[in-house]
């Protein structure tokens, strides 16, 4: 298990612990993996997580309200007040004192309890209250119903009771975080997902250093679905979550394999001569866009997954790469470098015609397009410097989102909120995380191997 | 001296007599015998020449084995030279061999087109800059340029095979010009 240690508030952690051993029995953990946010923390909204109220005696296994906390501060769009500025820990609505809130620049306040209903079961209350709307209807609204004047308690913006398992708690916390996120945004929330990387350890103590991981989108929760004595390469995840197409050198050659990650079962779907690489779903998830050099150089191919059968979509000495789909499943996004240097261009699967994307920088590679498919994310080299960049696809304007080192492999949450991608931190490839807008930033540091790769799985609920 | 006439008379006289005493001649044990001991006498010549034949051939044999065995410590002596200096090096986003390497693949190849049954595998890697699947195009790029160069040396096609690692197998972490250099190869590996 994994605390999260924010870089900015270290001492406030400390306080905020002790705070919370008020109100919770609550183990602490010890720190495997530590976050460092690297930017964009004021440009977030305020809003108050108060600890949820505990009703019971055992002692439980995560803290609810501290991970809905940490996702709203992840999505980069919110600040969470941190617990030693609060003015009060109210409970419920009635609890609250909207003054005392207002006054601290809070307008939007999440309250809670988990009170133990059995055996492992916990009934889970929350209400997200707009502190302003309550301060002006003093709490009390009056609103006609079928022409009566009634009254309302409309500042509640919503309010839910759920009896919830013990070993649910984490998934419950981000299903909150999830209604937060959308009820104040707009936007769905992508608190629960999950992300697939390779992990690498070290290649002279260990025997199978290449690992293929999936877990939590917080990297919370890591499970290793296959160890390996040669590279593992490229995860990317079917449009149902069920699946991983990832390339294996464990036969001493790249191949491409398929893999559920519930069952664990696997097939190899590649074994061309030269490079399988590059694996990538189409949107309905019936195809697979692909690499393979087996007629000379790297061309982007189309395999039908039932039938198996190849499409070839490009045919040119340069290399082509990185193939990504648009969201419509009609054309593939691609690297090539039949202009020179490597660029993004867009291939129509209709009607083949091909067009060069990007033109800022030395060298633009990895590109994808967002889930509303509006921007381009890219990796841009400029001035020998590696950086995740997103590029309008109307106006063309492009943007350089990061400042990390040696930026690569950049995959987009499914709400289009955020972005994952690699960095390499104290000379290791390790995961950052950068919101869309680039103001939001934050990066991991892992002490026990290399994490490269990194993929975003689609919505899962 | 004798005349002619005599030595003449002489040499008809001669086998004359000597038929003349045989066929007054020997009893059949003198025959015998006489027969025993000449087949004894070329049995011993041929157990004489078969010795003799036998020797010569495990000369030979041991002579051959030596031979083979010179060979083969050559041969592995040679290899183990080559294999200590089988790597490389590349400039930043380019795949062709640098000139300071080709007396190293020229050696390489000499030994490849002498031990025709001798196949390598050429693996492409890259520094860790630019994206995975860029340096696994990159990567096998290089491998194939090495592949190339060893083919115009000689070297029959059947006896290469490339892969590229990309970025994935770096020989120094990190991200220093010293890293990236060190990373930026191709490797010769002996099957």
């Amino acid at each position: 298990m994994t605390t999260w240690i924010f870089k900015f508030s270290s001492k406030q952690v400390t306080i905020a612990a002790v705070v919370a051993l008020l109100f919770f029995n609550f183990q602490l953990k010890a720190a495997t993996n530590e976050i460092i946010i690297t930017g964009g923390i004021e440009s977030a909204r305020p809003i108050g997580v108060v600890p949820f109220k505990y009703l019971g005696n055992t002692i439980l296994a995560e803290n609810l309200s501290e991970v809905v906390a940490s996702d709203l501060q992840r999505s980069g769009k919110f600040n969470p007040l941190k617990l030693s500025l609060m003015p009060q820990f109210p409970t419920t609505d009635t609890e609250i004192n909207y003054a005392a809130w207002a006054q601290k620049g809070i307008d939007m306040v999440l309250v809670g309890s988990v009170e133990s209903t059995g055996l492992n079961q916990f009934l889970v209350t929350f209400e997200l209250v707009d502190v302003l709307r309550a301060q002006a209807t003093g709490g009390q609204a009056k609103t006609l119903v079928n022409g009566k004047l009634v009254m309302t308690r409309d500042h509640v913006i919503e309010k839910r009771t759920k009896t919830i398992n013990g070993s649910d708690f984490r998934q419950y916390a981000h299903i909150i975080s999830d209604i937060v996120y959308e009820k104040l945004t707009g936007q769905r929330g992508a608190f629960l997902t999950r992300i697939a990387y390779i992990k690498v350890l070290d290649r002279d103590t260990n025997l199978k250093p290449f690992r293929l991981v999936i877990a939590d989108y917080d990297n919370i929760n890591p499970t290793t679905l296959l160890s390996s004595p040669e590279p593992l390469m490229s995860p990317t995840w079917s449009p149902d979550g069920n699946t991983l197409a990832y390339v294996s050198f464990e036969n001493k050659r790249s191949q491409i394999y398929l893999q559920d990650i519930y069952t664990t079962s696997r097939t190899r779907l590649t074994d061309f001569p030269g490079i399988n690489g590059a694996p990538r779903f189409s949107p309905d998830g019936k195809k697979l866009a692909m690499v393979l050099s087996k007629d000379g150089n790297p061309e982007i191919y189309i395999m039908d997954l039932q039938t198996r059968n190849l499409t070839r979509v490009t045919r040119n000495r340069a290399i082509d790469t990185e193939p990504s789909w648009t969201p419509d499943g009609k054309s593939l996004i691609f690297t090539s470098e039949r202009g020179g240097k490597p660029q993004i261009y867009q291939v129509n699967l209709v009607t083949n015609r091909k067009s060069r994307l990007t033109f800022e920088g030395e060298m633009n590679l990895g590109g994808a397009v967002t889930p509303d498919n509006s921007q381009l994310v890219i990796v841009n080299r400029t001035r020998g410097d590696y950086h995740i960049a997103k590029q309008d696809l109307k106006n063309g304007d492009m943007l350089v989102l990061t400042s990390t080192y040696l930026d690569e492999s950049p995959s987009i949450s499914p709400n289009g909120s955020m972005i994952i991608y690699s960095v390499l931190e104290n000379g290791k490839p390790a995961l950052a995380w950068v919101s869309l807008d680039g103001r939001f930033s934050f990066k991991e540091t892992v002490a026990d191997g290399e994490v490269k790769s990194p993929s975003w799985s689609p919505f899962l609920l | 001296m004798l005349n002619k006439n005599a030595l003449k008379t002489l040499l008809i006289v001669v086998p004359l007599v000597t038929l003349a005493a045989c066929k007054s001649g020997p009893t059949d044990a003198e025959l015998e015998a006489e027969a025993n001991s000449q087949a004894e006498a070329a049995a011993q010549q041929v157990a004489d020449a078969k010795a003799v034949a036998d020797a010569e051939t495990k000369r030979v044999d041991v002579a051959k084995a030596d031979a083979l065995q010179k060979a083969k410590d050559m041969f592995e002596n040679e290899k183990a030279t080559l294999v200590a200096q089988n790597v490389v090096y590349f400039d930043f986003d380019q795949a062709s061999v640098k000139s300071d390497f080709h007396s190293v693949l020229d050696m390489h190849a000499a030994f490849l087109v002498k031990n025709a049954g001798q196949s390598i595998v050429v693996e492409g890697h890259c520094d860790n800059r630019g994206t995975p699947e860029y340096n696994i195009a990159l990567g096998e790029r290089r491998a194939q340029s090495v592949e190339t160069y060893l083919m115009n040396a000689g070297v029959s096609s059947s006896q290469v095979s490339v892969v590229s690692y990309g970025e994935e197998k770096p020989a120094v972490q990190g991200g220093s010009e010293y890293a990236f250099a060190q990373n930026r190869r191709g490797i010769v590996v002996y099957q």
